[in-house]
């Protein structure tokens, strides 16, 4: 009886585990047959949308191409003091030599000189420059000095022999880049460039001796050798070489500019978009002459969110007559609503030009009922009240049709039990009407916010000098001076201030109290 | 019977179309307009009527060519061939690698005299990746019929700074390019000492300064077409714009306005050559080039529009406007005339300091 009933038990436990995982089966089969009907518009957001996004994004922070073009110039200048007001050492200059010589082939020189110029002016002409000026810079003592040590560092094929010891590549790298890069250029062979012998001359400087004598390769004698007779170097010159084809060179500040932007992550674009930069004792603000971009970004939060409120102030009470007409007539006004979507965006913003300058048909129409005087017409477009006109007007619907779209469910016997229980009119609404068309306001505001901070054509047209947003800026960046670092950093704050807003809006409204229907 | 008979059409117009396209297809970007067209009657017609092999394909977007070219290039698909671009950022698309770089010897059709391509375009050849094709300015223009100014008008560049003969508003282009250049020198800077002034500690404070005593009296533009309509609109009593522009204001709409070309700034509009275009299209564009560029060509396109012609072999082959029948030689940017007192734009300085100027430029305009 007791084992009877202890094996019903313990079948009836399997039966429950086992009803559990079936359960839990047949659930997991909804998820993943839900994720594959919608993996399709998954994955091609991802792709088209989410990752080009994130990758623009990135580049507010990225920059590889200093350490990429000018690898040997960044590993000298780590034992340089940028406080220091004294020039670097002449093997940085021979560092310089090598990497600009195989930048200029790769024509990488103008671009490194441009992203550094974003930073410091007058380095891009230094940068470019580099291309004639280098073709007189005499670097025949790097090259006869090998070539007298043994004829063989004249073969590229020997050297590329001996390079392949792996010991001998780690011990001097730079050379043993220069020299790939050398045949990977000329698949002919034959002697390679005067860059690999200056790169090998500032390499062995500080390459251990024990560890090339180690070397089981006949080129370590030489090395070795080589090592030895440096000194025989000494004459050289590149610093005055470099200072005779531009004396910037011999300005510190071009080398703080590069030391400071060496890493391949920089914090320089965000802090430039607001209004700081890098200074050598951490980051410092700009002189107030430069800066621009906090008061454009307050601009462009304060603009907005105005534009939000007119757009509620003038929609609300047109949401609310729509909704209370008869549903043909209210799809009739609907279509006036829509209307101004079918005509372009640009005739749209012309045409408020038109009506608003002071020859333009408002003025002219003032002028006439003598409101005001012909020498005292107003000026109402390219300021900030042009922008807030035009682009309230420009995104009205966006606010009326959530608000419409929400009235329209109310039940318009609640405002009259309201009446009929003793409140006013303006009690029924405020009390009764108003808290339930919250969910359509908020949804108008979000909507009509976050496409009036990102705008940009309509305040380029008729904003002036003070009505300008944020994005004009980013489209100047990205457009004009190809600066897309710093168009990516102001766009990343753009995208963490309306997430912050978001968040915001979210704890005093509540997200899911916003309805579009 | 009637979808038969169209869809045999349209089979027929099919077949039309793939047997062209055995033909090889060139983008050529330009600003569009008339500009455009002028380019389209001086160049590409004539050359596709020797070239039937040749369909080029009219893409109006130069005004975000920079931006779409580096889109490009890092996408690995250059869909253009051909792009039309002001030299500075012709000189901004070869640092980065952008434009190919231009042999001038072999690339590019000597003068009918012999003269080698270098030399006839002389020092107007800014960087080694941009073919110059017209030389165009920015000037002013001005209303004839301002009550306020009691008959007299402006002479001089510096009478834009002169609100006390010259009241009333005047446009600006919304950027710092030639606007500083101006305001230095009707601060006392003699022309060709203007960027030596510029680059010295507080010459930009000096430039700014001069603008803010007509600052209030600024509508600042940014399309070429603004101030040619403010002028039509007495919205401005004067402004800048570029001289093509004010030449269809005058001449073609008959408008009350005069140019004013006293220190007009020269500047260079041209071709590059996208890097990395594929070998049948590349020699296909160079055709093209080496033909769009040569004596005649850009002596033809004056016929058009009123930007004279970058090569001196052209200038002398300037002749009448088509449709106006009017002679365009006086209204050339580079005639003796009107070139008496001109600003040359210093590109290399601008392409050190634009950023920097341009930020210092709009906080200054934001303040």
């Amino acid at each position: 009886m007791v084992t009877d009933t202890a094996n019903r038990l313990r079948s009836q436990a399997e039966d429950s585990v086992n009803l559990r995982r079936k359960l839990n089966r047949s659930l997991r089969m909804q998820k993943v047959r839900a994720l594959l009907l919608i993996a399709p518009l998954l994955i091609f957001i991802l792709i088209s949308f989410l990752f080009p996004i994130a990758d623009m994004l990135f580049r507010s922070v990225e920059n590889k191409i200093v350490s990429q073009v000018l690898p040997r110039t960044v590993a000298s200048l780590q034992s340089w003091d940028p406080a220091n007001s004294d020039l670097p050492n002449e093997a940085t200059f021979r560092s310089i030599y090598a990497d600009l010589a195989i930048a200029v082939e790769q024509r990488r020189n103008t671009r490194v000189g441009t992203r550094l110029n974003y930073e410091s002016p007058g380095i891009a002409s230094l940068f470019r420059k580099v291309k004639r000026g280098m073709t007189k810079i005499d670097v025949s003592s790097f090259i006869n000095f090998f070539n007298d040590l043994d004829s063989n560092f004249r073969d590229s094929e020997w050297l590329a022999r001996e390079f392949s010891e792996p010991e001998l590549a780690k011990l001097l790298p730079f050379s043993a880049s220069a020299l790939e890069y050398w045949r990977v250029e000329n698949p002919e062979g034959g002697q390679p460039d005067s860059y690999l012998y200056v790169s090998l001359a500032v390499e062995l400087i500080s390459a251990s001796k024990a560890e090339l004598g180690e070397l089981e390769r006949p080129i370590a004698d030489f090395l070795v050798k080589a090592q030895e007779q440096l000194p025989r170097l000494d004459h050289v010159n590149l610093r005055d070489a470099f200072l005779e084809i531009d004396r910037k060179w011999g300005e510190p500040t071009v080398w703080r500019t590069i030391k400071m932007y060496s890493s391949t992550l920089t914090t320089g674009y965000l802090l430039n978009s607001i209004d700081m930069k890098k200074g050598l004792d951490g980051p410092e603000f700009r002189d107030d002459s430069e800066r621009l971009y906090i008061k454009i970004f307050i601009r462009t939060l304060v603009m907005s969110l105005t534009i939000t409120l007119c757009s509620l102030l003038l929609g609300y009470p047109v949401a609310y007559f729509l909704a209370h007409q008869p549903l043909r007539r209210a799809n009739l006004y609907l279509i006036l609503v829509l209307l101004p979507f079918w005509t372009s965006l640009l005739v749209r913003t012309s045409a408020w030009k038109v009506l608003l300058q002071q020859e333009g048909v408002i003025n002219d129409f003032m002028v006439v009922l003598r409101i005001i005087d012909d020498s005292g017409r107003l000026i109402m477009i390219n300021n900030q009240f042009g922008t807030i006109v035009a682009m309230t007007h420009i995104l009205l619907p966006f606010m009326i049709l959530p608000l419409f779209s929400v009235m329209k469910t109310i039940p318009e016997s609640y405002v009259r039990a309201a009446k009929s229980l003793g409140a006013s009119s303006w009690t029924a609404f405020r009390r009764i009407y108003f808290p339930q068309t919250m969910a359509g306001i908020g949804a108008g505001s979000v909507l009509v916010f976050i496409l009036a901070i990102g705008y940009y054509i309509t305040p380029e047209l008729v904003g002036g000098t003070k009505g300008t947003f944020i994005s004009n800026r980013i489209a100047y960046h990205i457009s004009s001076s190809l600066n897309w670092g710093l168009a990516a950093a102001l766009a990343s704050l753009l995208f963490g201030a309306v997430l912050v807003l978001y968040w915001v809006y979210d704890r005093i409204v509540g997200i899911d109290n916003v309805k579009l229907g | 019977m009637k979808i038969d008979r169209l869809v045999i059409s349209s089979l027929g117009a099919l077949a039309v179309s793939a047997g062209s396209a055995a033909a090889i297809d060139l983008t050529v970007v330009s600003w569009g307009g008339a500009y455009s067209q002028s380019q389209i009657n001086a160049y590409h017609n004539p050359f596709m009527e020797l070239n039937s092999d040749v369909n080029i394909i009219h893409d109006e977007s130069a005004a975000e060519a920079v931006a779409k070219l580096r889109a490009m290039n890092e996408a690995g698909n250059i869909t253009w061939d051909l792009v039309d671009v002001v030299a500075s950022d012709a000189i901004r698309l070869c640092d980065e690698g952008l434009a190919m770089e231009i042999d001038f010897d072999t690339m590019i059709a000597p003068a009918p005299d012999g003269t080698s391509a270098r030399d006839d375009f002389g020092e107007l050849i800014v960087t080694d990746c941009f073919i110059p094709q017209i030389v165009y300015s920015t000037t002013f223009g001005y209303r004839t019929d301002v009550a306020e100014w009691g008959g007299r008008e402006p002479s001089t560049v510096c009478d834009v700074f002169d609100l006390e003969n010259f009241p009333g508003m005047r446009s600006l282009e919304k950027r710092p390019i030639n606007n500083v250049e101006w305001a230095l020198h009707c601060d006392g800077v003699p022309l060709g000492e203007i960027y030596d002034a510029l680059g010295a500690e507080g010459g930009l404070e000096r430039a700014l300064a001069k603008l803010d005593t007509i600052r209030d009296h600024v509508i600042w533009w940014s399309a070429g077409a603004d101030t040619p309509q403010l002028l039509a609109d007495g919205e401005v009593v004067m402004g800048s714009t570029y001289n093509g522009r004010l030449f269809s204001l005058i001449e073609e709409k008959g408008a009350p306005v005069k140019m004013l070309w006293d220190a007009q700034a020269f500047d260079l509009d041209g071709w590059i050559i996208p890097e990395g275009l594929p070998a049948d299209r590349l020699e296909a564009t160079l055709a093209l080039l080496r033909f769009a560029t040569d004596t005649q060509r850009l002596a033809d396109q004056s016929k058009y529009i009123s930007y004279g012609p970058a090569r001196k072999s052209s200038a002398p082959l300037v002749g009448m406007h088509i449709e106006l029948g009017i002679d365009m030689a006086p209204h050339m940017p580079t005639d003796p005339a009107n070139a008496e007192n001109t600003l040359i734009y210093d590109y290399r300085w601008w392409s050190d300091y634009r950023d920097d100027i341009d930020a210092k430029f709009q906080a200054w305009l934001a303040k």
